[in-house]
């Protein structure tokens, strides 16, 4: 088990150092001037000074060199727009993105896991065909539009919920915070609740049908044994598509979080992508790619855990 | 004895008064920013002139402000840290600024001809220890005329322009004055100051959390009573979605946004939310090019396209909030002029002047134009654009609209008409501001601005033109220089050179209980006389 680890978290290591390229390239591939943005009403040449003054007018090999030497060394530049150390940006917004996945994860997983769980079981029964549509139409659902439409209930006509903001409360874990998050909580947990639902439900249906749950029926086990047997077996997949829905949490709340004026990493992003701010862009792309491969870790070393054949494969 | 229960009647109802008008504006007022960031507060504000209106004249002052009290007439200047200003008789490149007496910065400092010297280092002189090169590229394509600087004595300082420019006092109000002794205090490092900044203007930040809120209170012993504030804090909020804005609104969560979406606005009235607006000095333009291939070179072409635009249908489809544009500026500045060409919706005449000009349905007149799917100042640029795509189908012209981020738009401005940024368009729409005579005119249409100089995106070169804007910023008269000006104008629009649509009115939202917000025909607007009441 610990070589698996080890082997998985050298693995890490070059795909850390490609999507570090990627994301650079990426970047500077896409139109505009990583200073426009920054510098206001400035004509051509005094644009062109600036740029030599930041260090753009460098090859581009020579500035990803200097920026991954950087990173190495724990410092991801200042911010071209508030000039504060990108660090100082992406922690507490990666800090904030977290509190709001953490929530979402836990209404839309486990939401998601007891009911695709009581279709899988009930399937054909009209339970069955409550959850499937509803998770139909959860998966179908654009966020940020049920983002809107939350506020507009919770916020303007019931008055019971914050539109907007993460409040002004000195720590994340209160209530006045809490209040904040349960609507973009809610508008972000839909889709990976509708997924985990429906993988759920196909998940215990085909385990149902397996002949060893046979067996166990025939050896007279209860059913609530039964059902322990078939989370067991289920629990590789689900668990596979938690951990990808939760890197999406992290990574992919850019919407809702513009939505609701949430500053987290998704905030962060959209504000770097439309100011051009290069350094908070590249942190924070590197960030969330890095969420990625370390959910990918952590849920391929929990399968593990759930069925050790798959550090034999 | 009844004269003194008189006074101590007067006296209990003065104090009632007073502490009710202190209770009153004891309520934050709550702002909701179209930006997503808190505009820099060091100093220079970022996030365009939303910056200067939130953390530039609220925690600063200019040596030249600008009058924010009157609604109706044209938004003009007023002595800021300066009391006088006047150009030298002999040499019309000197300028001497009288500083007012008795101003402090918020950390308790004075503010003198050194902190003038100070900052202008910090903004142009690279080896000055507190140049700071993000304050300077927000300063700096603002004041282009200033060559350098002196101090004459204590409280007068000596500016000098590169040419005779009777403008450079407008180009003052965009220079903001830190303070030296807070930088000193912060350990010399502009990102801590950011967070403790010292300005000499009517607010002062008590805290700054990064694209969330920036918290201003009062600063009771702003130089200029009259613009002490009203409200002991105002909280700005950054809130970029325009529905989150208005739900925040329409929540409680605010008390006053800018921008609502138009389809918000009849649910606000109705809740007896106020709604203002005003027009000001914005234009939502297609600027041409006027290079050798450009059909853009006939008059024809030019006054029929202009002729073409139904601006009502344009205002209606912005729910009202838009003015129509005659010209670069609205017909209400002193620099409207007389223009002979009158700009209305006249398509039988449009396409009178089109076949004039050889267009004809065999061989109609194809222009392409880069348009942005959003940035500042441009308004609703997807349904306005194609509705101008309408208009000009109905004359016969195809307006093929190439859609460009809002950043490579900017570029191909500052490139130029043919670059390869622009992806062949013969223009661009990119709204412009005409705040002074400087960004209205000289740096658009004269020969000097053709990139990499300017914004003379067209490459526009004229000799008639640049000699009537040479003699606008050659006269010193201010009433005879807004004479040449206008002159600038009429003959802009006689020329066609643009096709100039709307101005924005720039709609606002607020609770009831807002009170003292007077809108006027400005950029900028004074925050200081807002407050929420009970």
């Amino acid at each position: 088990m610990l070589y698996y680890i080890l082997r998985r978290v050298l693995y890490t290591l070059p795909i850390a150092f490609g999507v570090s390229i990627v994301v650079f390239s990426l970047i500077h591939l896409a139109p505009g001037d990583p200073l426009s943005a920054v510098v206001g009403e400035v004509d051509a040449k005094l644009l062109a000074d600036m740029r030599a003054y930041f260090g753009y007018d460098k090859p581009l090999y020579l500035q990803y060199f200097i920026w991954l030497a950087n990173v190495a060394t724990g410092d991801f530049g200042s911010s071209l727009r508030s000039g504060q150390p990108v660090i100082n940006v992406l922690l507490p917004a990666a800090g904030n993105t977290m509190t709001l996945g953490a929530l979402a994860s836990l209404v839309g997983f486990s939401l998601g896991i007891v009911a695709g769980m009581f279709a899988g079981y009930n399937h054909g029964t009209w339970l069955d065909k409550v959850v499937s549509s509803t998770a139909i139409t959860g998966v179908s659902m654009p966020h940020y539009w049920l983002a809107i439409i939350l506020v507009i209930v919770f916020s303007v006509e019931l008055g019971w919920l914050p539109a907007m903001g993460i409040g002004n409360a000195p720590s994340l874990l209160s209530f006045e915070t809490l209040k904040h998050m349960i609507l973009p909580a809610l508008a972000l947990a839909a889709i990976p609740c509708a997924i985990i639902a429906r993988t759920t439900r196909a998940c215990v249906m085909e385990i149902l049908n397996m002949e060893f749950v046979e067996a166990l029926r025939a050896r007279g086990l209860s059913e609530r044994r039964i059902v322990l047997h078939v989370t067991r077996n289920a629990l590789p997949t689900v668990l596979a598509v938690i951990g990808l829905q939760f890197a999406h949490l992290l990574a992919g709340s850019i919407l809702v979080e513009v939505v609701f004026s949430w500053p987290g990493t998704g905030y962060l992003l959209n504000l770097a992508i439309f100011d051009r701010d290069m350094p908070v862009l590249q942190g924070t792309l590197l960030l969330l790619s890095m969420f990625f491969v370390f959910t990918n870790l952590v849920v391929d070393i929990l399968q593990t855990w759930a069925d050790p054949r798959v550090s034999r494969a | 004895m009844k004269l003194t229960r008189m006074k101590l009647a007067l006296c209990c109802l003065a104090l009632a008064t007073s502490s009710g008008l202190a209770a009153a504006q004891s309520k934050p007022l709550r702002v909701g920013m179209t930006l997503s960031e808190i505009p820099t507060t060091s100093g220079q504000p970022d996030g365009g002139f939303e910056g200067y209106r939130f953390t530039g004249y609220t925690m600063y002052d200019a040596l030249v402000n600008w009058k924010m009290d009157d609604p109706n007439g044209p938004t003009t200047l007023v002595p800021g840290l300066a009391t006088e200003w006047k150009v030298d008789d002999k040499d019309k490149t000197r300028w001497i600024f009288r500083l007012r007496k008795g101003v402090k910065f918020h950390d308790g400092s004075d503010f003198n001809a050194d902190a003038v010297i100070w900052n202008l280092e910090k903004l142009f002189n690279k080896a000055a220890p507190q140049f700071d090169p993000k304050q300077t590229a927000q300063a700096r394509g603002r004041i282009l005329s200033l060559r350098s600087w002196r101090k004459v004595d204590d409280y007068t300082v000596e500016l000098t322009t590169d040419a005779p420019d009777s403008t450079f006092p407008y180009q003052t109000t965009y220079v903001f004055y830190s303070s030296p002794a807070q930088w000193e205090k912060v350990g010399r490092d502009w990102a801590k100051f950011a967070f403790q900044p010292s300005g000499t203007g009517p607010f002062r930040l008590e805290r700054l959390v990064p694209r969330e809120r920036a918290e201003l209170v009062r600063n009771s012993s702003y130089w200029d009573p009259k613009r002490v504030p009203k409200s002991e804090r105002m909280i700005l909020l950054t809130i970029p979605e325009a529905t989150t804005r208005a739900s925040a609104l329409l929540s409680g969560q605010v008390d006053f946004i800018e921008a609502p979406p138009p389809d918000f606005i009849p649910r606000l009235r109705a809740q007896k939310f106020q709604i203002t607006s005003n027009v000001y000095p914005h234009i939502w333009p297609y600027f041409m090019s006027f290079k050798e291939d450009s059909p853009w070179r006939d008059l024809r072409v030019r006054k029929a396209v202009n002729l073409a635009i139904d601006r009502d249908g344009i205002i209606k489809l912005l729910g009202g909030f838009a003015a129509p544009a005659a010209g670069a500026v609205d017909r209400s500045s002193p620099w409207f002029g007389a223009p002979k060409f009158q700009i209305k919706h006249d398509p039988a005449e449009a396409r009178k002047l089109l076949a004039e000009a050889g267009y004809t349905k065999d061989k109609p007149l194809t222009l392409k134009v880069l348009v942005s799917p959003s940035g500042s100042g441009q308004m609703l640029p997807k349904p306005m654009n194609e509705y101008i795509q309408q208009n000009l189908k109905d004359v016969g012209v195809n307006l093929e609209l190439i859609t460009a981020d809002w950043e490579q738009l900017r570029n191909c401005r500052r490139a130029g008409a043919g670059a390869p940024v622009c992806q062949g368009a013969h223009g661009i729409n990119n709204s412009s501001a005409t705040v002074d005579p400087f960004s209205a005119f000289k740096r658009i249409y004269s020969s000097g601005a053709v990139p990499p100089n300017g914004f003379n995106y067209m490459y526009y070169m004229d000799p008639a033109l640049d000699t009537m804007i040479e003699k606008a910023h050659n006269t010193f008269d201010e009433r005879a220089r807004d004479q040449w000006l206008a002159r600038v104008h009429t003959y802009i629009v006689d020329q066609a050179i643009d096709v100039w649509v709307v101005h924005d009115v720039g709609p606002r939202a607020m609770s009831p209980k807002v009170k003292g917000f007077v809108q006027v025909k400005h950029w900028f607007q004074d925050m200081t006389p807002v407050y929420v009441a009970d």
